[in-house]
């Protein structure tokens, strides 16, 4: 196989624009493009077989963000670097700005109206944080990493965004934020007794939070804990916050094995999930292409995945692979926290199905992140 | 150095990701296991409860059984109702739509404010009744105008219609909205009574046949979306309808009946003797049971309620009167059973008898002088009476009583059949505590002091005497869906027939023998002719100075403290067909009251029709022949169209 041996180790400096599309891991913008293509047959599907009320809107911002991938994906993987810290400033002055200004929506401040824009300050914090943790430690002197100055100084990288995120509040993003985060530190190359001492503290954090409730120290909102109640037991509340995971686990179990059918999911159709649209696309899937269709989508995100993790591995920069892998990263929590949640194993929190459900924030950053990995395997043999 | 540093991070940056990525395959295999328990293990499951979801099950009120008279006249059926609902979400104006309707129909205030409410209360594709029971034309009218009502919404339902109204109100009583404490009482559990339109039966025959004339519910299924939108149907099941009842009652009859008493508080049953079919059951004064089934207004419950003649009472089941002097025949009979007496022994009449130191009057003030058993009940002499109670002994009286069916409640499709009360010794200990007194037998024995009979009862006893054999039993019933039901077997009377024929021997004499107590009530044609037995039954007790300074007459006296006529009769007097008892609550006496109506009762039931003057005795055909004028036609046929 030629061709993959190209896409995975092709090691020649690029040589202009053909030579660059040649070197585009074209299996991985495949597997992209086939799960946005998942979310376009759903978005019609739960439209009621519209197509003008979220698929149209979807492909078209979908091809608006496959242009954008590729684009990014031309140019060289330096100059991404050198917009990193400009990007994270950026990011972390509109989250500042979103405290001060953000319009309010369901509860919380997320996003910032700029003219005709809406934007979400914490969608491309996430993007700009891959890229300012790929870059820390690329300037970092390998034997500096692991001592504790160089790791405060990512740590606080982190910690500011997602507590300002964690204010809006919006503690899904702002864990999505630490996770990957900790995880970029992780492959840099930080050594395990940090993340050891972190998971000790973590845990007792977790066990003050929950013993913080009622005192008038109580680290959460009581609707961040009613969520988290309705978690462990979404049948307490069948009516209220449970409803949301009742009615999704409803739709997904109903689907059984081969589902109820294209356009034919009961619980879809007839409303009786909320959001189905967007957080709880997943479950319409479910419903309608049963355990043939959840494992498929599955099983395509996990390849997309995979081959992230594998062009990563062939990236000869620091900084590219840790960006690439931090893509990845981000991808995976997206999906899996999603999943997880609206099948009742994790707590209901608003975590898009990356590419597939219906909005344009997460999606033009997704494509644009894949549109870093790819430019770091293009532009893999330039030296730092 | 440099390379050997990058290689060695490099590496180190591979085993983490593979490690990274061993983690998400990990994340990734709780994922898929997760897929596969909720929809391989648990599927079943949910898709039971995404069908709960989607499937709502919908009652279907099954059509309630028709009532019938025996000859087939309606008695109770179901109508069409015409009324008009509204659905909010259909009109942008509503206040408008309100407007419009109201220059097309009476709409009253209340009913407006009631739909108002509810629509408030109800999802805006709710369909909210708004007017019910609308005529023909105004339905056809809002109808023509529908294209300017928007959300207006014509709808025909069934309701149920009484066309005797007042005449057999207690008989069939009414069905009317479930309330609480039906739905508290219901042991079926049936769906049917929870919907808007639910009627149950509240009294008579709908209350005590509501089982047989509801039928079974229907059911259907509709697919419903989260706001409980209906989408489609998806099964029905029509369930099925009630059971129609033909009652033993005579529709003509009854309407004469009822018309006879009304003006009275009085109750009058028409029993046939042959089978104990009830022909006509009435009670005055009624109500109109129309009125409950949409929901009777404040203003005519109250009058319902506080009238003191008690409209609301079934007065032939549930109005309790001692039976007086209509008693005497069983007295006898039981002094005869008991060998106690011989027909023809004499007991002498004074006016009164001494037991202990108390003193025992008759209601003959000079006393009737001797009299045998026949003559004791011709003249209804007391004092005979007293003396042959007081050798039976009130236990033997009691059972020889109840044989007849006093002190029992006959089984009958009504909701409120009293029992009343023969006492016996053991009676009295457990119900009042006391010893029994022999001055209580005594009374007893000319139907006074505790007994306490309904007009029901009295009917069943003059049926019994009338036919001699057997303890015929009353029965409402005669036919369910169009098929003869069997008659009840009923048990023996088992009492010598010659004691029995001495009695009505005794009856025929109060009726067509000259001094007899009801002779003016006779009925001349031999054929038809009656045999009956008068009963007055004190109200008030009567004190020894007022005794002495002479007993008041009736008219005297205010209504309450009068006393009440009884009367009880079968005919003909040869092969007995017809048994009848009336009582007219503080009437006066049960000769002057109740005879003649029993009489007129008896008349109607045998010809059928209006009677000829010719039935009645000489003396009463002028006065019957004016009051014929006066009402400008029969009674009865006044009250039809």
């Amino acid at each position: 196989m030629p061709s993959a041996t190209r896409f995975f180790s092709g090691d020649d400096e690029p040589q202009g624009l053909g030579g660059k599309l040649l070197r585009i891991n074209w299996l991985l913008v495949a597997l992209l493009t086939a799960a946005a293509a998942v979310g376009f047959l759903m978005l019609y599907s739960v439209a009621g077989g519209d197509l003008d009320r979220w698929a149209r809107p979807q492909i078209l911002r979908f091809t608006l963000g496959f242009g954008v991938m590729i684009l990014v994906a031309l140019i060289d993987i330096r100059v991404w670097r050198s917009i990193a810290v400009p990007l994270y400033a950026l990011s972390l002055l509109l989250l500042i700005g979103v405290e001060l200004f953000g319009t309010v929506g369901m509860g919380a401040k997320r996003w910032l109206v700029l003219g005709p824009l809406r934007i979400q300050p914490s969608e491309l914090m996430k993007l700009a944080l891959v890229m300012v943790l790929a870059l820390y430690y690329q300037r970092l002197s390998p034997e500096k990493i692991s001592r504790p100055f160089w790791i405060a100084l990512p740590l606080l990288i982190i910690l500011v965004p997602a507590v300002l995120v964690a204010k809006q509040p919006d503690l899904g993003t702002a864990l999505l934020l630490i996770a990957g985060g900790g995880l970029m530190m992780m492959l840099a190359g930080v050594a395990w007794w940090f993340f050891a001492l972190v998971g000790t503290l973590g845990i007792s954090g977790i066990v003050a939070v929950f013993m913080s409730r009622g005192t008038n120290w109580q680290l959460l909102k009581d609707y961040q804990f009613r969520r988290i109640e309705t978690f462990l037991d979404p049948s307490q509340d069948p009516l209220g916050s449970g409803y949301h995971i009742t009615q999704s686990m409803i739709a997904i179990g109903s689907g059984g094995v081969t589902g109820k059918g294209y356009l034919k999911g009961t619980q879809t159709h007839l409303s009786f999930m909320p959001e189905a649209h967007t957080d709880f696309i997943y479950p319409s899937l479910a419903e309608e292409f049963g355990l043939l269709g959840s494992l498929g989508l599955l099983g395509l995100y996990m390849g997309i995945v995979f081959f992230a993790m594998l062009t990563a591995l062939t990236i000869r920069s620091t900084f590219g692979r840790l960006v690439a892998m931090g893509v990845s990263v981000t991808f995976f929590f997206y999906f899996a926290i999603n999943m997880a949640m609206v099948m009742g194993l994790a707590p209901v929190v608003g975590v898009p199905l990356p590419l597939v459900s219906f909005g344009g924030t997460s999606m033009l950053v997704i494509l644009f992140g894949f549109g870093l990995l790819l430019s770091a395997k293009v532009h893999s043999r330039s030296r730092r | 150095m440099i390379d050997r540093d990058e290689e060695e991070r490099q590496k180190r940056f591979t085993r983490r990701a593979l490690l990274l990525f061993g983690g998400q395959c990990g994340i990734a295999g709780l994922l898929a296991w997760r897929m596969h328990q909720l929809q391989v293990v648990e599927a079943a499951q949910y898709q039971l409860q995404a069908r709960d979801n989607r499937v709502n099950v919908q009652p279907i009120a099954p059509i309630r059984g028709e009532i019938f008279d025996r000859n087939g006249a309606p008695l109770a059926v179901n109508r069409h109702n015409y009324r008009v609902q509204i659905i909010r979400e259909r009109s942008d104006d509503i206040e408008a739509t309100f407007e419009r309707l109201q220059q097309i129909i009476d709409i009253s205030p209340r009913a407006l404010e009631r739909a108002m409410r509810r629509m408030q209360r109800s999802r805006r594709f709710v369909a909210v009744p708004l007017v019910d029971n609308l005529s023909w034309e105004e339905f056809a009218r809002i109808n023509a105008n529908l294209p300017t009502l928007p959300g207006v919404e014509p709808d025909v339902n069934w309701t149920r219609f009484y066309p005797e109204r007042e005449s057999l109100a207690h008989v069939i009583g009414y069905v009317a909205a479930v309330n609480e404490r039906d739905l508290e009482r219901d042991t079926t559990g049936d769906p049917a009574l929870r919907l808007p339109d639910a009627r149950i039966g509240k009294n008579g025959t709908e209350k005590a046949a509501e089982m047989t004339l509801r039928g079974q519910t229907g059911r259907r299924e509709i697919e419903v979306n989260a706001a409980g939108r209906e989408q489609r149907e998806i099964s029905r099941d029509n369930g099925l309808p009630g059971t129609s009842l033909t009652l033993t009652i005579d529709q003509q009859l009854q309407r004469y009946v009822h018309a006879r008493l009304v003006g009275e508080s009085a109750a009058a049953v028409v029993m046939d003797v042959r089978n104990g079919d009830l022909l006509a059951l009435a009670s005055t004064p009624a109500y109109d049971p129309n009125k409950f089934v949409f929901g009777i207004s404040h203003a005519d419950w109250n009058a319902l309620r506080e009238n003191e003649l008690d409209p609301l009472r079934d007065k032939a089941t549930a109005g309790l009167y001692p039976p007086g002097s209509t008693f005497k025949m069983l007295t006898a009979i039981a002094a005869q059973a008991e060998g106690a007496m011989k027909p023809g022994e004499k007991i002498r009449c004074v006016g009164h008898t001494d037991l202990g130191n108390r003193r025992f009057h008759c209601w003959k003030r000079g006393g009737h002088g001797s009299l045998d058993m026949q003559g004791a009940i011709k003249h209804s002499c007391d004092i005979y009476f007293y003396e042959a109670a007081k050798r039976i002994g009130i236990d033997k009286l009691a059972q020889i009583a109840q044989r007849f069916g006093i002190g029992t409640a006959p089984e009958l499709e009504l909701p409120n059949v009293k029992r009343g009360v023969m006492p016996t010794q053991d009676w009295k200990f457990a119900n009042i505590g006391e010893r029994w007194q022999q001055g209580e037998t005594l009374i007893a024995g000319i139907g006074q002091g505790f007994i306490l009979t309904s007009p029901l009862q009295l009917a069943v006893m003059t049926a019994r005497l009338a036919d001699g054999r057997a303890q015929i039993s009353p029965r409402l019933v005669k036919q369910m869906n169009g098929a003869d039901l069997p008659l009840p077997s009923v048990p023996a009377l088992d009492i010598d027939e010659r004691f029995i024929d001495l009695a009505r021997r005794g009856m025929n004499a109060v009726v067509n023998e000259t001094r007899g107590t009801a002779y003016r009530a006779r009925i001349l044609p031999p054929e038809f002719a009656m045999a009956g037995k008068t009963g007055t039954a004190q109200v008030r007790r009567i004190s020894k100075a007022e005794r002495e300074s002479g007993v008041r007459k009736n008219e005297e006296l205010p209504w309450k403290l009068r006393d009440h006529a009884l009367f009880v009769a079968y005919a003909p007097v040869e092969n007995p067909r017809f048994a009848v008892s009336v009582v007219i609550e503080h009437g006066g006496s049960g000769s002057g009251a109740a005879a003649p109506v029993a009489r007129d009762i008896l008349l109607r039931a045998q010809y059928g029709e209006e009677p000829p003057l010719e039935a009645y005795p000489r003396e009463l055909r002028d006065q019957i022949a004016r009051e014929r004028e006066a009402r400008a036609g029969p009674i009865g046929i006044a009250e039809e169209g």
